[in-house]
Formats: structure tokens, sequence, C-alpha cells
């Protein structure tokens, strides 16, 4: 269907692969063909089978059925180790490097070549400290360090999976230029993204899976993104609101009502308010107040004093000068803990730092109700299902591989990061990226999700690597730059494009006061 | 409409057998025990009778006991070196103050399963040392002033009380074990309190991953408290019903049975990296090993051969259970 004259051989062919794990059903029967010289992306809803296909197909798992071919020749993957080989290397969707080891024995653990990471590190214009624990750097750090170390295998097919997640703009602008250095050599990515608006600027093709099976493959013109949500979402997308494309341009809040509040939100009553928050390094005075109904956004390039900030609010992390008040009332946690009584929880950007993998759904939701010894006595198994229940179905978690989390897809087991907070309660979220990984009808419900809540009277602190994201949910937005707030603005103002001159620093002003 | 090729080689045999065992853990455990009965009593014809099955779980008890704190301990990602001397210590008491009254006697011994557990939590869990090296100095400390104390014990003459004996060696309507009747309770406390319970809860998420506990507001250094305090006590505990039926304390007393908990732990499917598993599979486990052990003896194999073996299948088991977790 493509009007790209298609080579010959393809690069990759992929046939008739399915894989289940017991009842559960992660690829039915997936196929794809990624030419030589093409950035493929490989879209599809949370849960329809995207990691599972990147897993079989660097070897990690094996496929129940199906082949897979390079360049017309049959290939079978024994082992991770095999992939390689065969000119495939991929950036897993969660950071791959051991927390407790630094950079440098990563590296060496992983048997990748040094000099090469640091070649593309320094590409994208990027220097790591080798000495540092992988444990301590950021999240997008990590991405970009994995991206590194899958560039340096200088693989044929190059296979991302959502590495632009949790990059913001910055970044993700220095991965492209990778990127399509990468194509114009004649080498090919499987690009994996629920950012529609980057597929439409990389990508050439794109095949969607749905339910774990290929429904289409299509050329990315114009206004292929409607089409391609249609694809994704099946039958259900008959709604026009699921159709609505995210991005810029779509300024409009999804519910006016929302927006004319904004400005009643003044005689709210203020729930958190940060006086001078300094972190050595990180953060230099930063103050914010938000009140009841309020979402604020929060704007930064990456290393801006974003993860301070949201740490030290959370009790993750202790100021080294500054104060915050919860409701009026002085807080100064020492653990997270302290935050918690008081109100305040963290979605915090690392998923994986706050899951519990072996355990199952419920409980990893339930997690935060016994989190003092008084709690530590009998469940009340029906009140704890009632919860549960209720947030997995506020969220539409997939329940399938329930039994574990570690075996849910990335984008449902982010929502289950959130939904332990609907279960638990709050009064003020700070929010890091909540919908890292989510697909884009999802989006939707989150960002609606998240309005209900405010409504409900909870305030919301919510930083986006993905900028688009702020006009469509936040009232207000602050943009951080060099460990300060740099400027303040309406959301309404605030559009792709002013954002990113305020967050590089441009167009700043006095802050008022 | 799904068009299947023959070509992709689906994984076989082992995952699956993996799987069972990690899905199932009580069925494949309750199968491997019943087989091992059927291969005693074929060994020694007649050993599946009310009397030989009253004295196997007379037998498992107190290592059921011990192995408890020991599950609890590696459901957290730690693991208690210092249980059988916990054991032998509540023990030595015993006998020690057996003269004095029964009931100060097992106070006694039980205040220092209480003391033990305490200290090895405060280290843990606090101090943060690792629970490997906090609870073999432990161990290291508690076996040293043992040897100590026995020199001033022989001077007296050691008793234990009646009381206590007849808990560890008695039967009541025939068949039923006493120190099981003390088994039961505990175990169905452990296994409701871990299936329901908040301290539950609190154990597996710190085992699977502490951070994310801290992220809930769990304080982790409470629930690593509370789990070596429960260890320490459930120990002292097995002390008491193993020297009841003993009827004396000798300073190896519990020694075999600290590689036994262990063994007993992994083979029922705990992860020695914590955050999964449960005493239910140590419940079947130390059966499994107390069935084995008679298994061995009428085999007349020798306590040094049944160590080697029980080292055998913690190494073994732990190699699979480790193998089945990557990727899947
Ligand atoms: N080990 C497993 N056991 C059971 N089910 C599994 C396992 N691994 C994956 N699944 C299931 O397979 C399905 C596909 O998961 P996969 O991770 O491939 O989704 P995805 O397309 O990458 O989604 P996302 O966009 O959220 O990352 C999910 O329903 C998941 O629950
Ligand atoms: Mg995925």
């Amino acid at each position: 269907m493509g009007r790209h004259p298609m080579p010959a051989v393809n690069l990759l062919e992929v046939r008739g692969v399915s894989k289940r794990y017991g009842a559960v059903v992660a690829l039915r029967s997936a196929s794809l063909t990624v030419a030589a010289g093409e950035v493929h992306a490989l879209l599809g809803a949370n849960g329809a089978g995207k990691s599972t296909l990147v897993k079989i197909l660097t070897g990690v798992i094996r496929p129940d059925a199906g082949t897979i071919e390079m360049s017309g020749r049959p290939v079978r993957f024994a082992s991770p180790a095999s992939a390689p080989r065969a000119g495939l290397a991929a950036v897993f969707q969660d950071p791959s490097l051991v927390p407790d080891l630094t950079v440098r024995q990563n590296l060496r653990l992983t048997g990748a070549d040094p000099a090469g990471v640091r070649r593309w590190l320094a590409a994208m214009d990027l220097g790591v400290d080798e000495d540092d624990l992988a444990g301590d750097l950021p999240l997008p750090l990590l991405r970009i360090l994995d991206l590194a170390r899958a560039l340096a295998r200088e693989p044929r097919l190059l296979i991302l999976d959502e590495i632009t997640a949790a990059l913001p703009a910055d970044l993700v602008e220095r991965v492209f230029h990778v990127i399509r250095r990468w194509r114009a050599q004649g080498r090919s990515v499987l690009f994996i993204s629920h950012r529609l608006v980057e597929v439409r600027t990389i990508c050439d093709r794109a095949t969607v899976l749905r339910d774990g099976a290929d429904v289409g493959t299509l050329v990315l013109a114009e206004r292929a993104e409607q089409q391609i949500v249609a694809l994704m979402l099946g039958p259900m997308a008959a709604s026009p609101e699921a159709l609505r494309p995210a991005g810029p341009g779509a300024g409009t809040r999804p519910d006016a009502a929302v927006r004319d509040r904004a400005g009643g939100a003044s005689a709210a009553p203020l729930l958190l308010e940060a006086r001078g928050l300094a972190v050595s390094g990180a953060l230099r005075g930063v103050s914010l107040s938000l009140r009841a109904g309020e979402i604020v956004g929060v704007a930064a390039l990456e290393g801006q004093g974003q993860d301070a900030l949201f740490d030290c609010l959370a009790g993750n992390r202790r100021a080294d000068a500054g104060e915050i008040r919860v409701a009026g009332r002085t807080l100064a946690p020492r653990t997270p803990y302290d935050a918690i009584r008081a109100g305040v929880v963290l979605v915090p950007a690392d998923r994986v730092h706050a899951l519990l993998p072996q355990r199952s759904v419920r409980e990893n939701i339930a997690l935060p109700l016994y989190n003092r010894a008084a709690r530590w006595g009998p469940i009340d198994l029906r009140d704890e299902g009632a919860r549960a229940g209720a947030a997995i179905a506020r969220l539409a978690i997939d329940t399938r591989a329930q039994r574990q989390v570690r075996r849910m897809s990335g984008g449902n087991q982010q929502k289950v990061v959130v939904a332990r907070w609907l279960a638990a309660g709050f009064r003020v979220m700070l929010c890091f990226d909540p919908t890292r990984g989510i697909d884009v009808g999802t989006k939707r419900q989150i960002h609606r999700l998240l309005r209900d809540l405010a409504a409900a009277g909870a305030a919301v602190l919510l930083f986006t690597s993905e900028l688009p994201e702020i006009p469509l949910v936040c009232d207000r937005v602050l943009a951080l730059y060099e460990g300060r707030v740099v400027r303040e603005l309406p959301a309404r103002a605030a559009d792709e494009a002013t954002l990113l001159r305020v967050v590089h620093g441009l167009a700043r002003e006095e802050p008022p006061g | 409409m799904t068009p299947y090729t023959a070509t992709g080689r689906p994984e076989v045999r082992w995952p699956a057998a993996r799987r069972a065992l990690a899905d199932r853990p009580a069925l494949t455990l309750g199968g491997i025990l019943v087989l091992l009965l059927a291969a005693t009593d074929a060994v020694s014809p007649g050993f599946v009778t009310p009397h030989q099955l009253s004295t196997t779980l007379l037998y498992a008890a107190p290592l059921g006991a011990l192995a408890a704190g020991q599950t609890l301990a590696m459901l957290t990602g730690g693991i208690d070196l210092s249980v059988s001397a916990t054991a032998t210590a509540a023990a030595y008491l015993i006998a020690g103050l057996g003269a004095r009254g029964t009931a100060q006697a097992v106070a006694v011994a039980l205040a220092l399963g209480l003391a033990v557990g305490m200290t090895n939590g405060v280290g843990i869990g606090v101090c943060r040392v690792q629970p490997l090296i906090m609870t073999l100095g432990m161990a290291g400390v508690l076996g040293g002033a043992l040897t100590l104390a026995s020199l001033t014990f022989t001077n007296g003459v050691p008793v234990v009380p009646d009381a206590v004996h007849q808990l560890g060696s008695g039967t009541v309507l025939g068949y039923l074990p006493l120190d099981t009747l003390v088994w039961a309770p505990l175990a169905i406390a452990l296994l409701a309190g871990l299936a329901r319970s908040g301290l539950g809860r609190a154990i597996y998420a710190v085992g699977d991953n502490p951070l994310a506990c801290r992220l809930a507001g769990i304080r982790v250094w409470q629930v690593l408290l509370l789990t070596y305090v429960l260890g320490g006590v459930l120990s002292a505990i097995a002390g008491i019903l193993l020297v009841g039926y003993t009827n004396a304390a000798d300073l190896n007393l519990a020694t075999p049975y600290l590689l036994q908990s262990v063994a007993a732990v992994v083979i029922g499917g705990t992860s020695i990296l914590g955050g999964s598993g449960g005493y239910g599979g140590t419940i079947l486990g130390a059966l499994i090993l107390t069935v084995l052990d008679s298994l061995l003896t009428i085999l007349n194999v020798s306590q040094a051969g049944k160590q080697m073996l029980y080292g055998a299948i913690v190494l073994g088991l732990a190699w699979i259970y480790a193998r089945a977790a990557p990727a899947e």
C-alpha cells in the first residue's frame, strides 16, 4: 500500500509471530517488514504486544510460532547474545543498567565498547561521569546511555522501545538527530512510541498492532494520525473524543467548563506552598503555591532541578533551605511517610522505583494502605478489593497479567503507580510524567482523571516532558531553568513554541514579587 | 485464523516444570511428599502407619517453627543464620532454669528469643548491617556465650521441666503429638498473617522492592525489626520444643537445623531474593525434609552425608529458581 518503492528484499521480515503466557495471549499473529534505510514505527495501545515482539526479536523470549528473516535469511535466536550477531540491537522499555554498579562497571558487564558508547554520547552532545552509580542518574540519562550502548553495537536494525517516553524536548531532538544520521547511512530503526507527533516527524512507515496482531501498515503522510488512532483503538475509536489527536495546535481543553473554573481558583484554599527551596547543585530557591482545584505544570529541559524539587516536596530528599507548608501547616518531611501523612503523594519518574514487580496488581495498589504499624493487623479484604477495583476501573488497567505486575505491559504498569494514590487518597499529587508510556486513547482518560481530581478539591503539580500536555491539563505552568522558576504562564498561553523558548531560559522575565 | 507455522520452537519441558513449581508449589510439593512417603514405605515396609506419621509430625514441628522465622527473614530478602543458635540458647535456659519453675523458664527462653530478634532487627533494619553478617555475628556471640554458660550449668543439675518434656515428646488422643498442637496454631497464624494482614503485605513488599516501600510511606526498618523479632521468638519456641523432645540440652542441639531451615524454605518455593513465596510451602518443605531424613536414616546414611545432601538440595533449588526468574 506504500507509495515508496519497495526494495526486493526487506531487512527484517516477521511473519505470523505468536506468543502466549498460559492463558494470556501476548501476541496472536504479528507480521512486520522493515526495509533497509527505513525508520519504521511500531504502534499500538498499551498491551498490544509491542514489547513482546521486541523481546522476541532480540532473543529474550522465544515465539510459539512464526518466522523471522533478516535480509531474506531465516534467523532463530537461542539467546539474547545471538541477536547482535544477526545485526539487531535494542533499547528496552525499562532501563537495563544495574543501579548498584557504576556506569563503567555496567558497560563492562554488558560487554559494550566504552569508546563507542562515548562517541555516541558525544554525538548527542552529552557526557556522563562513568564513575557515577547508575542508580543515581536521572531516568532520561539512563535511557540515553541505553541508546548509546545499543548504537555502539553498530546494528543494522536498531530497535527503540519507547526511548523518548521519559525524554524532554531537547533530548528528543538529539535522539532524532542521531536517528536521521543512522538512516542516512542506510541503516534501519524500529521505533516504538505513543507520541504520534514524534512518529510523524521521524518515521517513514508505521505498522499498527492491535490485540497482538498487526492490523495495518501505512505510509506516514500528513494526515495519518487519525488513521493510526482508528487502527490502534479499533471499533472503540468510533468516539470522536478518542480520535482527536493530541499535540500542538490542539490548544483547547477537553471541556470548556474547566477553563472557566480556573479564574475562580484564587479563592480556593492554599494546599501546598514552598518558599525558597534550595538543594545544592540542583535547586536555587524555588517558591510555588498550589490551591485546591488547581493543576500546575512544571516545564523544564533535562536536569534543571525538577527531580530535586519533586523529591523535596515528597519527602524523599531533604532541602538544604526553604520551607514547605501543606494546608497552612509547616511540613519538614524526613521521609516520604511524613509527606504522605500530610496528604502529599508522589508518582515518581521511574515507575520501576515504585512497583513491587513480583506482587499482584491489587497488592501494588493497596501498598500505601499499610504504611503505618497501626494498619498491620488483619486486612479488610473487601474494602481493599473495592478500593483497588475502583482504581483499576477508573484507569482502565488491563488486568490480564495481574498476578505479577512485572508481566504487565509498560503502560499498564504506569497506570498501577497512579492507581495506588487513587485508592489511598491524597490532597496534593506530585506527578512526574504520569502519562509516560500510556497510549493516546488512555492518555485522554488520565488527563480527564486529573481534572476530575482537581475538581474534587485536590491539587496537582505535574511535571511533563511532553510539552503539548501542558495546555491540555494545566491551569498554570512554571518554567524551571537552572534550579529556578524563571517564568510563570497561564496554561492557555503555553503553546509549545512559547514553552520551548522559556524552558531554554530565553524570554526570561523577572519573577513577580 | 492464525497462520501458525512450526518453525518457532516453543519453550517446553523445563519452563513448564519451572512454571508448575512457581505457580502451584503446594501441588508439586504435596506430590513430592507423597512420593517420598511411598519410597520410604517401599524401602521399609510398614513405614506409612499412624504411628510413624505421628512421629514424623513430632519431628517436623521444631523444624517447622525454626523455618517459620527463616521464611519471614527470607521473604524480606534477608536470611537469619542465628535461628539455630537462638533455639539452642533457649533450650539451655529451659534446662538451666527448669528447677526454678516451668513458667519462669519458658518466659525467660522466650524473652531471650525476643532480645536476640530485637538486636538482629535493629542491626539490620536501623543500622543497615547485611542480614547475613548480622545474624552470623549473632550466632557467633550466642554460641560463645553458651559455651561459657555451659561451664557453669554443669555444676548445677540441668533439668528439663516435665511439662516441657511432655510438650516436646508426648501425644494426645493416641497419635496427635503435643508439639504439633503448638505448631499448628502458629502455622495458621503465620499463613493468615502473611496472606491477609497489613504486616504480611509489608513483609512481601519490603522483600520485593524496598525503595517502592519507602515511596509508599512504609518505613522499612519497622518492618525488618518486627520480622526479626518474630523470627527470634519463633526460634526460641523451636528450641523449647526441641529440648522437650531430647530432654537434655547440649551445645549442638539445634545446629543441624540451621541448614535444614534454609532448605525447608527454599524447597517451599520462597525466593532467596525475597518478595515471593510463603509459609505454606515451608511447611511442606519441613515435612519433606523430615520424611527424607527418616528415609536416609533407614538407608544408613550418616549425618555428614545428610548434611551434604541438604546442602546440595539448597544449591540445586536456588539454581533452578534463579534460572526461572529472568525475562518472564
Ligand atoms: N510474562 C508474562 N506473563 C503473562 N502475561 C504477559 C507476560 N508478558 C507480557 N504479558 C502480556 O502480554 C501483553 C502484551 O504486553 P506488551 O508488554 O508486549 O505490551 P506493549 O504493546 O508493549 O504495551 P505498552 O505500550 O503498555 O508498553 C500484555 O497483556 C501483558 O500482560
Ligand atoms: Mg511495551
